[in-house]
C-alpha cells in the first residue's frame, strides 16, 4: 500500500525493486491460473491472503469504503439526528423497514461498513508488517553494489581523468557523505543511497492509520455524552442521575465518573440588531463557578467554541433560553411553587413554550387540587392577527407571557415518566380554567403581573425572567491518541510524498591508456527530474577534484534537436 | 471573543463593484483566449509544427534524451548528464501552445494573460474589501468561499506562470471555470456582508477554511489538467493509429499527455497532505465547538470520501494496470466528490456546516 512508488525505468529493474518495499504487482496474477485445480485448503487460504494483501484489492476496498460512506450522508443517522430518523420512518412506511434492515440509519456501525474497513485494515496490516521488516533489513544492510552497466541508469555521466581511481573514489565518497548519503565502498565503485525517510514516512503514515482506528474505537467504547439544562443560579454535579439524558459507550462505568461540578452565575447573548440577518446570534457566554476533583472553585466563562475542560471532561455550551420565575399560591393562599421554569425555544427568535406543574396545590375546600399552566413566551412580542403572538427578536425587548391554566389531576401519580415540558391535556381529570361563559381563559402577563385564578383556586405571579443554558458534558478518552496519530499521519504523508529515495553509484576504473574512467549514475523514481539535477551537482563536485584529462577529446553526445524543448521544464 | 463589530456598508458595496468588474475583465480575458486559440488553429506555423512532431515521433522515438545541466559557459568543460526516461511515454512531444506559433495568436494570448492579471487584482481587491467591511476572514458563507476559491485558483495559475512553468495552456479553461464559479457566487450563493454566528468565532476558521480553499483551488487545477489529459491521450492514441478526430486541431497544441498527467499528479500529490491537514484541523475545531472530533456530519463524511478518493488516485497511479486513464478517471471522481461536498452537501443536505445565508 505505498502511496506513490512507481516502477522505475527499464533496464534498471534489478536495482530499482529494492528501492522501495512497496508490494510487487504480479500483473494480473495469471501465473496462479494453472495451479488452481491443485489448491488445497491452505493453498486457497494462501491465495486468499495474497489477494487480500495485493494492491489491487486494497485499492478496491478503499474505493468501496468511500462508496459505503455515502448513504450515511444522505439518510438521517441515529447517532447524529434521531428525531429525523423517526420522522423518516413515519413518512416512508414501506422504505423505512427496508432501511432499518439494511442498517442505513446507523451506517457507520453497520455490518457491511465495518466489514469493508476491517478487511481494509487487515489488508493494510498484511502489507505493512512485512514491509516494515523489509525496511529494517534495508536499514541494516549496505546500499547495493554498482550494477555492471551504469550507462543504462536513468541519469548517467562519464569522463576520463588523470587522477588515480582510488583518489576519485575517496573524494566521491567524501562528497556523497557531505550530502548525507549512506555510502558503501565496493571494489572499483562506491554505492550511495539517500532518502530513507520516504519509506519510513510511508510506513509511519500507514501505521498511524491503525493508531487512529484504535483511538476511534476507544473513544466510542468509553465515551459518555450527556446534556444538562441549568437555570441561572442553578448548578450541576457530574453524576449519572443529574443528567437530563446521557448516552454512553459499551464500557462506560458510572462509578468512574470524574467528580466535578459547576454553577451557572449568568448568561449573556448578543444578536445582530439590524440588516437581513437581524436576530442572528452573534455571541453567547455563560459565566460559571466550577470545582474540580481537588474541590477548589474557579471562575470561568464558557463560550460556544470554548468549552470548559475539567477532570478529563469537556463542558460545552450548546443552547440557551429563557426561564419564567413564577410564584404559585394555591386555594389556601400558601405558596405551592416558587422558582424558575425553563421554557424551550421554538424558533430563532426564541418564541418559547413551557409548562408550570404544581402537584402540591390544595384547593379552597382543603382537598388536593393540582394546578398546571401552559404558556407561550415571546421576548420581543408582536401580536399578529393571522399568526397570533410571536417573537420578532430574540432579546428581551417587549417580553410577554401568554398563559392558560388547568386544575385537577396532572396524572403524575401513575408512575409513568412524564415530559416536564408538556401538560397531558388529554387527561379527563385535568380541567382548563374557564370564564363565566365557559370559554378557556388565556392571560397575557408581563413581569410583575399576578393572575388570580377563577373560583378562588389560587394565583400565579410572574416575578421576572431569568435565562437558562444547556450544557453538554462529554468524556471521550483516546482524543490525544487520535491527535497524535493524525500528526504522525501528516508527517508520514509529507515524508512519503515529498522525499525522493535515490541511489548514486560512482565507478572509477583504470583504462588501458593509463587514464581513469569515471562513471556516475543516479537512480530514483522515474518521474523525478531531480535525480538528474542532483547527479549534475555531484558530477561537478567530483569533476572539480578529478578534472577531465586535457588532451582527451570531449565525448560528444548526440544533441538531439527535437527533444530540446522537452527537457522537463514544466516540472516543478 | 469580542462582540461583533458592525458592517461597513460602503466597503461592502465597493467589494461588490470590484467583484463585478473582475467578472467583466475575466470575460474579456476569456474572449482573448478564444481569439488566441482561433488564430492558433489558422496558423500555418502550427501545421508545420505538427508535421515536425509527426516526423519526429515516427522513427522509433529515441530513448536517450540529452539535457544540459549546470548551464552557462561551463557546459563544455563539464561532463554531461545523460538522462534516460523510463516511463512508458509514446515519445509524443508537447504541443506548441494555444497560439500554435501564430504571432497574432500569441499576441492575443499575452493580452489574455494581462487581462487575467488585471482581473485578479480587481478580484483580490473585492475579497479584501469584503474582509475589511466586516473585519474578519472573508470565508463565512458560500459566496465568500467561492470568490476566495476563484481568487486562489487564478493566483496559483499566475504564480506558476511567473515561476516560468509551462501552464499557459490552462488559461482558457481556467478563466471559463472561474467565470462559472464567480457567476454562481454572485447570483445563487450571494449573501450580504455580515457578521458570523457564534459557532464560527474561532481562529480555526482562519486555519481550516483557508486550507480548504487552497486545496479546492489546487484540486481544481489538477482536475482541469486531468480532464485535458484524457482528451490529449485520446488524440495521441488516434495519432498513433493514423486516425483523425474532430478536436485534433486544438488537441495537437496541448502539452503531451504524459506532461499533463505529471502536472496533475504533482499538484494533487503536493496538495493531498494539506487536504489531510484541513480535515485534521476541522476535527480539532469540531472537538472544541461540537464536543466530538468526528461525528459523521454530512460535510465531514464527504471530506472523508474526497480524501479516500484522492488516496485511491495516488495509489492507483502507482499500480500497474491502473496507471493512465483509469487513474485519471479516479482523479475526476475525487474532484467530483469535492464539488459535491461543496455545492450539494451545503445546499441540499442539512448538517452542522450549514450556516448563515446558505
Amino acid at each position: 500500500m505505498s502511496t506513490t512508488e512507481t516502477s522505475t525505468g527499464t533496464g534498471a529493474d534489478g536495482a530499482a525493486e529494492a528501492l522501495s518495499t512497496a508490494p510487487r504487482e504480479d500483473g494480473g496474477s495469471t501465473g496462479d491460473a494453472p495451479n488452481l485445480p491443485k489448491l488445497g485448503v491452505t493453498g486457497w487460504l494462501r491465495w486468499f491472503w495474497r489477494q487480500l494483501t495485493s494492491m489491487r484489492v486494497a485499492l478496491l476496498l478503499l474505493f468501496l469504503l468511500s462508496l459505503a460512506a455515502i448513504p450515511g450522508s444522505l439518510v438521517p443517522q441515529e447517532g447524529s439526528d434521531p428525531v429525523k430518523v423517526s420522522e423518516f420512518l413515519k413518512n416512508h412506511t414501506s422504505l423505512g423497514p427496508i432501511y432499518t434492515k439494511l442498517g442505513l440509519f446507523h451506517v457507520y456501525s453497520s455490518v457491511w461498513f465495518s466489514a469493508v474497513y476491517i478487511l481494509l485494515f487487515i489488508s493494510l496490516a498484511g502489507c505493512i508488517i512485512p514491509r516494515s521488516w523489509q525496511f529494517v533489513g534495508q536499514l541494516r544492510s549496505q546500499p547495493p553494489h554498482a550494477p555492471r552497466k551504469l550507462d543504462r541508469m536513468p541519469a548517467y555521466a562519464t569522463w576520463r581523468t588523470d587522477a588515480a581511481p582510488e583518489e576519485v573514489l575517496a573524494s566521491a565518497r567524501e562528497t556523497l557523505r557531505a550530502r548525507r548519503y549512506r555510502t558503501a565502498p565496493g571494489g572499483d565503485s562506491v554505492a550511495a543511497e539517500k532518502g530513507y525517510l520516504r519509506e519510513a514516512g510511508n510506513l509511519i503514515f500507514h501505521i498511524a492509520l491503525f493508531g487512529l482506528l484504535i483511538a476511534f474505537a476507544v473513544g466510542t467504547l468509553y465515551k459518555s455524552d450527556g446534556n444538562k439544562l441549568v437555570v441561572t443560579g442553578g448548578g450541576f454535579t457530574n453524576n449519572q442521575t443529574q443528567y437530563d439524558d446521557l448516552r454512553h459507550g459499551a464500557f462506560f462505568e458510572p462509578d468512574n465518573m470524574a467528580p466535578f461540578g459547576f454553577t451557572l452565575n449568568a448568561f449573556h447573548a448578543t444578536y445582530e440588531e439590524s440588516g437581513p440577518q437581524k436576530g442572528t446570534p452573534r455571541s453567547y457566554a455563560a459565566d460559571v463557578t466550577y470545582f474540580g476533583p481537588d474541590g477548589k472553585s474557579h471562575q470561568r466563562t464558557i463560550h460556544v467554541n470554548d468549552p470548559l475542560n475539567v477532570a478529563g471532561n469537556k463542558v460545552y455550551l450548546t443552547s440557551h433560553g429563557y426561564s419564567m420565575v413564577v410564584t404559585v399560591r394555591d386555594g389556601q393562599g400558601n405558596v405551592a411553587y416558587s422558582g424558575p421554569v425553563p421554557f424551550l425555544p421554538l424558533d430563532g427568535n426564541v418564541t418559547s413554550q413551557g409548562v408550570v406543574k404544581v402537584p402540591d396545590a390544595v384547593g379552597k375546600d382543603g382537598k388536593r387540587d393540582q394546578l398546571g399552566f401552559a404558556g407561550l413566551f415571546t421576548p420581543t412580542t408582536v401580536i399578529d392577527p393571522v399568526n397570533g403572538p410571536h417573537s420578532v427578536f430574540p432579546a428581551l425587548e417587549r417580553p410577554a407571557l401568554f398563559i392558560t391554566g388547568y386544575h385537577g389531576d396532572l396524572g403524575m401519580d401513575s408512575g409513568l415518566a412524564q415530559n416536564v415540558y408538556t401538560l397531558d391535556t388529554t387527561n379527563k381529570n385535568l380541567k382548563q380554567f374557564t370564564d363565566d361563559k365557559g370559554n378557556p381563559v388565556r392571560k397575557l402577563m408581563v413581569p410583575g403581573d399576578t393572575w388570580t385564578l377563577p373560583n378562588g383556586a389560587g394565583s400565579i405571579t410572574f416575578n421576572r425572567i431569568d435565562q437558562w443554558a444547556n450544557f453538554e458534558v462529554v468524556h471521550q478518552p483516546g482524543n490525544s491518541l487520535a491527535l497524535g496519530s493524525a500528526v504522525c499521519m501528516l508527517l508520514g504523508l509529507a515524508g512519503s510524498l515529498f522525499i525522493q529515495r535515490r541511489r548514486v553509484w560512482v565507478r572509477a576504473r583504470r583504462t588501458d591508456d593509463g587514464r581513469t574512467l569515471v562513471e556516475l549514475a543516479g537512480l530514483g523514481r522515474s518521474e523525478s527530474p531531480k535525480v538528474a539535477e542532483e547527479l549534475a551537482v555531484l558530477v561537478s563536485a567530483v569533476h572539480a577534484k578529478a578534472p577531465t584529462a586535457a588532451e582527451e577529446p570531449q565525448e560528444s553526445q548526440p544533441d538531439s534537436l527535437s527533444d530540446g524543448d522537452h527537457s522537463d521544464k514544466e516540472q516543478s | 471573543m469580542t462582540i461583533a463589530a458592525g458592517v461597513n456598508e460602503s466597503l461592502a458595496s465597493i467589494s461588490n463593484y470590484l467583484v463585478y468588474s473582475a467578472i467583466t475583465v475575466y470575460t474579456l480575458a476569456f474572449l482573448a483566449h478564444i481569439a488566441e486559440w482561433t488564430f492558433g488553429s489558422r496558423s500555418r506555423v502550427a501545421r508545420t509544427a505538427r508535421a515536425v512532431t509527426e516526423s519526429a515521433a515516427a522513427p522509433a522515438a529515441p530513448a536517450v534524451r540529452v539535457a544540459r545541466r549546470g548551464g552557462g559557459t561551463t557546459v563544455l568543460e563539464r561532463p554531461q548528464v545523460v538522462t534516460r526516461d523510463g516511463s512508458e511515454d509514446r515519445g509524443a512531444i508537447d504541443g506548441p501552445g494555444a497560439a500554435g506559433g501564430s504571432e497574432q495568436g500569441d499576441l492575443y494570448g499575452r493580452i489574455a494573460i494581462s487581462l487575467t492579471v488585471l482581473a485578479w487584482l480587481l478580484h483580490f481587491g473585492g475579497v479584501v474589501a469584503r474582509a475589511l467591511s466586516v473585519q474578519r476572514a472573508p470565508w463565512g458563507n458560500m459566496y465568500e468561499f467561492s470568490t476566495t476559491l476563484g481568487l486562489v485558483a487564478v493566483g496559483l495559475y499566475l504564480l506558476l506562470l511567473a515561476l516560468g512553468k509551462n501552464v499557459r495552456w490552462v488559461g482558457l479553461f481556467l478563466t471559463t471555470t472561474v467565470l462559472l464559479d464567480l457567476g454562481l457566487a454572485v447570483t445563487v450563493l450571494y449573501a450580504d456582508s455580515d457578521q458570523l454566528v457564534p459557532a464560527l468565532h474561532s481562529y480555526w476558521l482562519w486555519i481550516h477554511v483557508s486550507c480548504a480553499i487552497i486545496c479546492g483551488a489546487a484540486f481544481h487545477l489538477g482536475a482541469l489538467a486531468t480532464f485535458l489529459y484524457l482528451f490529449r491521450d485520446g488524440y495521441e492514441v488516434r495519432q498513433a493509429q493514423g486516425r483523425v478526430g474532430r478536436l485534433d486541431s486544438m488537441l495537437e497544441r496541448l502539452p503531451a499527455a504524459a506532461t499533463l498527467d505529471k502536472f496533475a499528479y504533482r499538484i494533487n500529490a503536493a496538495i493531498f497532505p494539506l487536504w489531510t491537514f484541513t480535515i485534521i484541523a476541522g476535527s480539532i475545531w469540531a472537538e472544541s465547538a461540537w464536543g466530538r472530533y468526528w461525528g459523521w456530519d454530512p460535510t465531514e463524511t464527504w471530506s472523508f470520501i474526497t480524501w479516500v478518493a484522492y488516496a485511491c488516485y495516488l495509489h492507483a497511479r502507482a499500480t500497474a494496470g491502473w496507471k493512465g486513464r483509469k487513474a485519471a478517471y479516479l482523479c475526476l471522481i475525487a474532484f467530483g466528490c469535492f464539488l459535491f461536498n461543496y455545492y450539494c452537501v451545503n445546499i441540499f443536505i442539512v448538517g452542522k456546516h450549514s450556516y448563515a445565508g446558505l
